[in-house]
């Protein structure tokens, strides 16, 4: 119960142990992954043999291919690297939109029109991902057979792979960016525009500005689910697989820790966006 | 309102055109996708255009025992997830919102979080490290003498439930945390004061007032569980026995639209079905529940 | 009177069924100072968002420095607002927020700091204009409302109860500071409150709104010695309220008689002939007091009480009693004197006042006006 609460001493130490064994168990995995991502063995599994940098730099010369000379992920980190910012632009844009939408205007089956909204966050992944991939041949086999259009970007592939991440991720950006705005006190616009503010002008200078700690924030929660999605995009992949995908594939062959090297990178990426995020003076 | 502030007529103007955006994403990535997956599972026989509808597919499915078994399996082991799920993130959500103070709560929240940032793949890769035979913990069991010879841990059915409850206790924490701050200590002390117990607190006070937040978290949390492939797969390996798998063999592998289509439509029901339960029980409106995650 | 910079004829605006403001026509000259007095949610922000722009009003016309302002969009007007909770832009340092109007105007960022400076200066915010909003006081950021809309130098600003966030003290310092500053800028302020004292310190003219109308507009003088309705009679400064039945009406003076039979002569405001239903009010400065009968004005009806509590506010101090007749408690001031801080519960006292100060309305249908 609640400090202030008497609580028998057992039971406060009982409360501290269980704390310290759940972080511990949220944590290993990601410090095992690391530990052998330097281990001089040619799997990542014990004992430990030595030291080594070589799941980081080796060139293929000594059997060993390092991270920054395995060309295969680097791309697919690349690929991943194009597909969130495509996700991240689209889900801010469409999101800022949708908040504006919900939260200023009125019309018929505004309702409906925001629990839609909310429906693909409980549509799982994979659901998303082939019904795009059905539509998305439906509409391009169309255009082949009638129009006679090559829609090569509705093959898997991917556009497909950007729409299929945006779907719900939009979701996310549109929830986080309405409750922003719901905060907004609407007497500071009505003060703008009292002091002479055109309509663009109370946009560009009050209310993007205040938007602006949430829209900063979705983006990098949207570059971060994209990054990892894997459900959705397993089903719209085409011939060259984003970061997760390749691992995936490489981890049912048994990889080598070159895995681990990568993982290492991607925590340190992640605690620098987070750090980043943290570290913005919030308003 | 700003009533005169704009002419009605361009106001409407702005209306449609910032609706644009979310009927194109809504109709041609949700719903029309979705109508186009119902056709391809109500159409006869594999592969051909012609022919009308039928319900073949969905006859399929429980003339197979192995699907709905899988089904079953699925749909079991995910209720069972998301509860082990509640049940241990309930204390430490209790932790961060109500004893631990200021900083302490602040880094211990943040800890929970950390985990999360990663892909779920790379998680998956350290309990594969873990867990496999020549991996970390059947070596550590020998060394105490608990087993004579490493033992396999990867490919059990605790195996995947270790997976899926770690992949998903965020989804359950952040919710939990956020109603259970909101309850105002002096309930509690007020309830003490009135002579209940700590069991009768918790029934009678704190577990109403969190409701809200246990069923957001237990709907997304089943949600993601069931849909979840990356871990019964590697950690089940052959033995995960994933309704996911079946839909990506039918759908990819197979290439069987028709009948991958009947099974995520299948699979879509049962979450619905799953989240409309919830609902219900908690007496709450999707849009609420939805809204505060 | 000088040429009115504000001009309402039959203003309405409706709210669904409630009507908000009920056909209202007012004039506000230039350079003087205008409040608008009433209860809460008698429509007087309606009436200033209307005037801002903000509302469009149903019937009837506004017109800003003789001009006609219909369809004009608020960022047209010659207005200026000061909000009741302010509405400074927190994303944006104090300079920012007083040269935000003259950005929007397209002045250069040279001319925006050097006005902008100018003002807080004139203000008494010298050297202010890198703070953040959230690090003045309460006080210093009413100021920098008012120096953002004065800094446009408009035609009109509108004040809507811009001292109701503050705390007592701060509201009496800012009362003065508020009127010195109109002196000196000569602006002409339409200014919201419900505080009665802040209208009568204020203002030049005030107009007391009730029920969405004007009861009655005039200088403090007038509503405080010469009120036009019962309602401001009640509203406006302390009033002992005594309804009864007019029993004789001469001239000007009506006698009016309670239930229970007390009786008391009072001049008439409204058209009262005899055995209509009245009601008197008898400010509590225009009675005296006295232990004897002979100690009072002679020429005056004499009326007897109880003394029920002795209320002891020091210049404010008054006496509470209750008139032996009617059982009805009366307010009456007591002189700085002190020749009465002795007055003891159950005391027997007498007082009396002038007829021509006390002021009779013919009862109105409604009932529960003001402060009764
Ligand atoms: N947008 C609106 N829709 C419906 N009714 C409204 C609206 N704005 C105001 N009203 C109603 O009109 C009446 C007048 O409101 P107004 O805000 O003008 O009162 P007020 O005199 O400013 O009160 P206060 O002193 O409490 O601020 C109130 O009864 C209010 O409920
Ligand atoms: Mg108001």
């Amino acid at each position: 119960m609640i400090p202030s609460l008497p609580r028998p001493p057992w039971l406060r130490a009982a409360t501290w142990i269980y704390v310290a064994a759940f972080v511990g168990f949220l944590f290993l995995p990601l410090i095992v992954v690391s530990v052998f991502a330097f281990n001089d063995a040619p799997y990542p599994a014990p004992p430990w043999h030595s030291f080594t940098l070589d799941w980081f730099v080796a060139d293929g010369s000594t059997s060993r291919l390092g991270l920054f000379h395995d060309s295969q992920l680097l791309e697919s980190i690349w690929t991943s690297c194009e597909v969130g910012v495509w996700v991240t632009l689209l889900s801010v844009s469409v999101g800022l939109a949708n908040a504006l939408l919900l939260g200023r205007h009125e019309f018929r089956g505004k309702q409906l029109l925001s629990v839609m909204m909310l429906v693909p966050l409980v549509i799982p992944g994979v659901i998303l991902g082939i019904s795009i991939l059905a539509f998305a041949s439906r509409i391009a086999q169309f255009g082949d057979d009638s129009l006679g259009l090559d829609l090569g970007f509705l093959r898997p592939g991917l556009p497909l792979v950007v729409l299929g991440q945006f779907s719900y991720i939009a979701t996310i950006a549109t929830l986080t960016i309405r409750a922003r705005l719901a905060r907004f006190d609407r007497t500071l616009e009505e003060a703008a525009l009292n002091l002479g503010a055109s309509r663009a002008a109370v946009f560009a200078t009050i209310l993007l500005p205040y938007l602006r700690p949430a829209l900063i924030g979705t983006a990098a929660v949207a570059f971060l689910l994209s990054f990892a999605d894997f459900n959705t995009t397993l089903m719209l992949v085409g011939g060259d697989p984003p970061l997760t995908v390749l691992m995936y594939g490489r981890m049912h062959q048994g990889a080598t820790p070159v895995l681990n090297a990568v993982s290492v990178f991607l925590m340190i990426a992640s605690a620098a966006l987070a750090l980043a995020m943290v570290r913005r003076p919030r308003d | 309102m700003t009533g005169r502030a704009r002419p009605a007529l361009s106001r409407r103007l702005g209306t449609w055109l910032l609706m644009a955006p979310a009927l194109s994403w809504i109709g041609l990535l949700i719903v029309l996708p979705h109508a186009e997956l119902a056709m391809l599972s109500l159409k006869a026989g594999s592969g051909a255009p012609q022919g009308g509808f039928s319900l073949a597919q969905y006859r399929t499915f429980f003339d197979e025992p192995e699907y709905w078994h899988t089904f079953v399996r699925t749909a079991w082991m995910s209720a069972l997830a998301t509860f082990l799920t509640l049940c241990f993130a309930f204390p430490v959500a209790w932790v961060i919102a109500k004893v631990a103070k200021g900083r302490a709560a602040a880094w211990l929240f943040l800890a929970c979080m950390i985990p999360f940032w990663i892909s779920e793949t790379v998680r998956t890769l350290g309990w594969m490290i873990l867990l496999r035979q020549s991996g970390v913990l059947p070596m550590l069991l020998t060394r105490i003498g608990l087993t004579a010879a490493p033992v396999e841990l990867l490919y059990h059915d605790s195996t995947i439930m270790i997976g899926l409850i770690y992949t998903s206790m965020l989804f359950m924490i952040v919710p939990l945390v956020s109603s259970l701050q909101s309850l105002d200590d002096a309930l509690i002390e007020a309830a003490y004061d009135l002579g209940a117990s700590g069991p009768t607190v918790l029934r009678t006070i704190v577990i109403p007032h969190a409701a809200p937040g246990m069923t957001a978290g237990c709907i997304i949390v089943f949600m993601l569980t069931l849909g979840n492939y990356i871990t019964p797969t590697l950690l089940g390996g052959k033995n995960s026995e994933w309704f996911t798998e079946q839909i990506y063999t039918q759908f990819i592998t197979r290439f069987n639209w028709g009948q991958g289509a009947a099974f995520g439509f299948l699979l879509l029901a049962l979450s619905t079905a799953m989240v409309l339960v919830g609902l219900r029980l908690s007496g709450q409106r999707f849009a609420d529940v939805m809204g505060r995650g | 009177m000088q040429q009115a910079d504000l001009t309402a004829t039959s203003v309405v605006k409706r709210f669904g069924d409630h009507l908000a403001v009920d056909s209202i026509s007012f004039e506000v000259a230039r350079g003087s100072f205008f409040s608008i007095l009433g209860p809460s949610g008698c429509g007087k922000t309606t009436l200033l968002r209307m005037i801002a722009g903000f509302l469009e009003p149903d019937q009837g016309e506004i017109a800003i420095g003789g001009l006609n302002m219909r369809a004009v969009p608020p960022n047209r007007r010659p207005v200026n607002m000061v909000f009741q909770q302010l509405a400074l832009f927190p994303m944006m340092s104090v300079g920012e927020n007083v040269a935000y109007g003259l950005a929007r105007r397209g002045a250069g960022r040279a001319e925006r700091a050097a006005k902008a400076a100018a003002m807080l200066e004139r203000v008494g915010l010298a050297g202010a204009a890198d703070k953040r909003v959230d690090q003045l006081s309460g006080g210093q950021r009413q100021r920098v409302a008012i120096a953002r809309s004065l800094v446009l130098e408009p035609t009109l600003l509108l004040l809507d109860e811009p001292l109701g966030a503050l705390d007592l003290k701060l509201r009496e310092h800012m009362k003065i500071e508020l009127k010195q500053l109109q002196a000196e800028f000569g602006t002409t302020f339409v200014y919201i409150t419900h505080d009665q004292s802040e209208a009568l310190v204020l203002s030049d003219r005030v107009g007391v709104m009730n029920r969405g109308r004007f009861e009655q507009i005039g200088s403090p003088q007038d509503l405080y010695y010469r009120p036009a309705s019962a309602f401001v009679a009640g509203f406006v400064g302390d009033n002992n309220r005594i309804e009864g039945r007019a029993v004789a009406v001469d001239g000007a003076t009506v006698t009016l008689e309670t239930a229970d039979g007390w009786r008391l002569h009072a001049r008439r405001e409204t058209a009262v002939a005899a055995g209509d239903a009245v009601e008197a009010f008898v400010r509590p400065e225009a009675a005296t007091l006295a232990r004897e009968r002979a100690q009072l004005p002679p020429g005056q009806s004499v009326h007897e009480g109880v003394v029920d509590s002795l209320l002891f506010d020091g210049a404010k101090s008054a006496v509470l009693l209750r008139e032996s007749r009617s059982r009805r408690e009366i307010r009456i001031a007591l002189p700085q004197t002190g020749q009465f801080a002795d007055l003891r519960h159950g005391e027997a006292v007498f007082f009396s006042f002038d007829p021509e100060r006390a002021t009779c309305f013919a009862a109105a249908g409604r009932g529960g006006n003001g402060r009764g």
